[in-house]
């Protein structure tokens, strides 16, 4: 069976800016898949291609195998769920919900029916006769995402939906568009630049820049293997340390404060002004003498940076003004550590990931 | 704090009840009675309903009445057709740069009067006019053809004249309509018919509602482009006022014409607002 999407060489240019270049990619049945990029990078295009809402410029886009270069946008198999959601105002929500389906020519007994149904998948069970107006951002959210789903489509495109949203309710609608998606069964296809929806929701995240895809793969992946210098920036917090190589096989960096570290080529360069990415939950507080393959170095706090279960600590590396963002453990061990202190601290060498300095 | 709120009120209510009672509200109760009185035999001055009567059993004061009002709502619905288009390709087809400009080309006309536009007309559409020149120098006709004084003429001035009152409550109302509303309904399958009957015109309905009472009231009552381009059939109910004031002197049968024309209107306006389901308020709004 073809994959539900299936992109051949696409590119997209504007004038002589490049927006999407050269992309291939599948995307499997049933997935929640997210494309996550900073503004700018293409992703937005790339879904309003696929809509049908832009034409490419070269390449191929393929839904269940078939060729879409022809077919307008209201003859795709795949809605989309806009950034701003368009819902309509002058319909009220059964009417909303009910837009697509009438398009289709179902008789009307139908039409309350499956409409009911959807309604009470988003919990908004009785809300049809209301206004949009009378809705709060989460229900529009989720009259949004019904009006897409009730259509049963092959491919559901959600164009950063979450972003209007204040914090608290973001959260909560992560939770609840992962749940819907697992119940559907429909597949995601997800845009967006906050790193942590693409990594909460999602079975597959690519990663995008400047119209390429830097890397495609699980979030677990994405967070612990980066490929690239471009994906280790974007993707969850770390700390950047310049360093110059002083031998390769096994790699060995110095800081340009003096400090020698042992390290792990990422990617093959003959460049020996490298890079070292660390994690803030990587660097060890205290660590016990037995671990094996350990940089040692210590730490004075300058600032506690309270932020309840995530706590993290602002400390510099003794003998420079290097900043390290360190995550304190979550069992009080360090509750007593206080600005000021000096504290030994240790990162294993699989953790110093060093990418060629671009 | 209560008291100061009254005074405001109170200031800023004056001009417009001043308004309101000086110049309409006593001048109709003036003309309602003057309608409502004649002259017997004797030159007495009597209060009667003949000159409603006279309305009713007079076959040319109908027959003017019915046709000024669907000429009315005819003016209306061209003025429509006509400045959609425009006002849909300024708002949403050219790039929103260009909007404000071609706003203000299109409202330019404007600032000249009434009479110099429908001037204007005139002097290209005459038997010795513009259009008829050229086309006897082309050799398209062999003499020239007289295009002014008939219905076509006159309700070609009356779209022009009224062109203006609908075209700017159609680009403000089209102008809030959200570009993303009209690609959703064409991802859920709408075809552009569909994305024109079932999302466009509705978003653009209180704009519509509203052009059409004013560009409806306006031509009904003008008085202006029926008498110069219309021809000498071409009777509009507002020359049956002026000559029963001027050329008549009848002043009581003047209004009583004048409140049947402000009582036809009024129903014209109710019945539409009626059959569009919209509200009068939220039109004007």
């Amino acid at each position: 069976m073809p994959p539900v999407l299936d992109i051949q060489s696409l590119r997209k240019f504007f004038g002589s800016f490049t927006a999407v270049d050269t992309l291939n990619f599948q995307v499997e049945e049933g997935n929640f898949f997210s494309i996550l990029g900073p503004s700018g990078c293409g992703k937005t295009t790339l879904l309003r291609m696929i809509a049908g809402f832009q034409r490419p410029t070269e390449g191929k886009i393929l839904i269940r195998g078939e060729d879409m270069s022809n077919v307008p946008p209201n003859r795709r198999p795949v809605n989309l769920v806009f950034q701003n959601l368009a819902l309509f105002p002058m319909m009220n929500i059964h009417e909303n919900i009910a837009f697509g389906l009438k398009r289709q020519g179902i008789t009307t007994t139908e039409i309350i029916r499956r409409v009911d149904a959807i309604l009470e998948r988003v919990h908004l069970s009785g809300y049809g006769k209301k206004d949009i107006s009378q809705l709060s951002g989460g229900q529009k959210q989720r009259v949004a995402i019904a009006r897409s789903l009730v259509l049963e489509p092959s491919l559901l495109l959600l164009d950063e939906p979450l972003g209007a949203l204040d914090l608290k309710l973001r959260e909560q609608m992560k939770i609840e568009l992962k749940k819907l998606q697992a119940d559907v069964g429909t597949t995601f296809m997800y845009i967006t630049h906050d790193q942590s929806e693409a990594l909460v929701m999602s079975d597959q995240v690519a990663v995008m820049n400047k119209g390429r895809f830097e890397q495609i793969d699980t979030p677990r992946n994405l967070y612990s293997n980066p490929a690239s210098r471009i994906v280790a920036s974007f993707v969850g917090e770390t700390n950047i340390l310049p360093v110059n190589m002083i031998s390769r096989s096994p790699l060995k960096v110095k800081t340009d404060f003096g400090l020698e570290l042992l390290g792990t080529p990422v990617i093959e360069s003959p460049d020996s002004q490298l890079d070292l990415f660390v994690r803030p939950e990587a660097i060890i507080l205290d660590p016990a003498d037995t671990l094996k393959e350990t940089n040692r170095f210590s730490l004075t706090v300058r600032n506690i940076l309270f932020d309840g279960s995530s706590t993290k600590i602002l400390a510099t590396v003794n003998g420079s003004n290097q900043e390290l963002t360190v995550a304190l453990p979550q069992n009080q061990q360090f509750a007593h550590i206080g600005e000021g202190d000096t504290i030994p601290a240790g990162v294993h060498r699989g953790s110093c990931r060093c990418y060629p300095r671009g | 704090m209560k008291k100061h709120f009254r005074l405001g009120l109170f200031i800023f209510l004056t001009p417009v009840l001043l308004w309101l009672v000086l110049l309409i509200v006593i001048p109709h109760i003036e003309l309602l009675l003057m309608s409502l009185q004649g002259k017997d035999d004797m030159g007495k001055t009597i209060w009667t309903l003949a000159n409603y009567g006279n309305f009713f059993t007079e076959e040319i004061y109908w027959y003017t009445f019915v046709r000024t009002a669907l000429y009315a709502i005819t003016v209306t619905l061209l003025t429509f057709l006509v400045t959609f288009p425009v006002a849909f390709y300024i708002t949403k087809v050219v790039s929103p740069r260009l909007t404000g400009f071609l706003t203000i080309l299109l409202l330019m006309p404007f600032w000249v009067s009434e009479l110099v536009r429908v001037y204007g007309w005139m002097i290209l559409l005459r038997e010795s006019g513009v259009i008829n020149h050229l086309l006897t120098t082309v050799g398209l006709i062999e003499a020239p053809v007289e295009m002014l004084y008939n219905d076509i003429s006159m309700l070609m001035g009356l779209v022009y004249t009224s062109m203006l009152f609908m075209v700017v409550p159609l680009i403000s109302s089209l102008e809030g309509l959200d570009d993303n509303l009209i690609e959703a309904a064409h991802d859920l399958g709408a075809s552009p018919f569909i994305i024109f009957t079932r999302i466009i015109i509705p978003y653009a309905a209180p704009g519509i509602t509203s052009g059409s009472i004013v560009v409806f009231m306006l031509a009904l009552g003008n008085y202006l482009t029926p008498k110069l381009m219309g021809g000498k059939n071409s009777l509009w109910f507002t020359e049956q006022i002026y000559n029963e004031f001027i050329a008549s002197f009848n002043w009581n049968q003047g209004a009583a014409f004048g409140f049947l024309l402000l009582v036809l209107s009024s129903v014209i306006i109710w019945t539409g607002l009626k059959l569009s389901r919209q509200k009068l308020g939220r039109a004007l709004s």
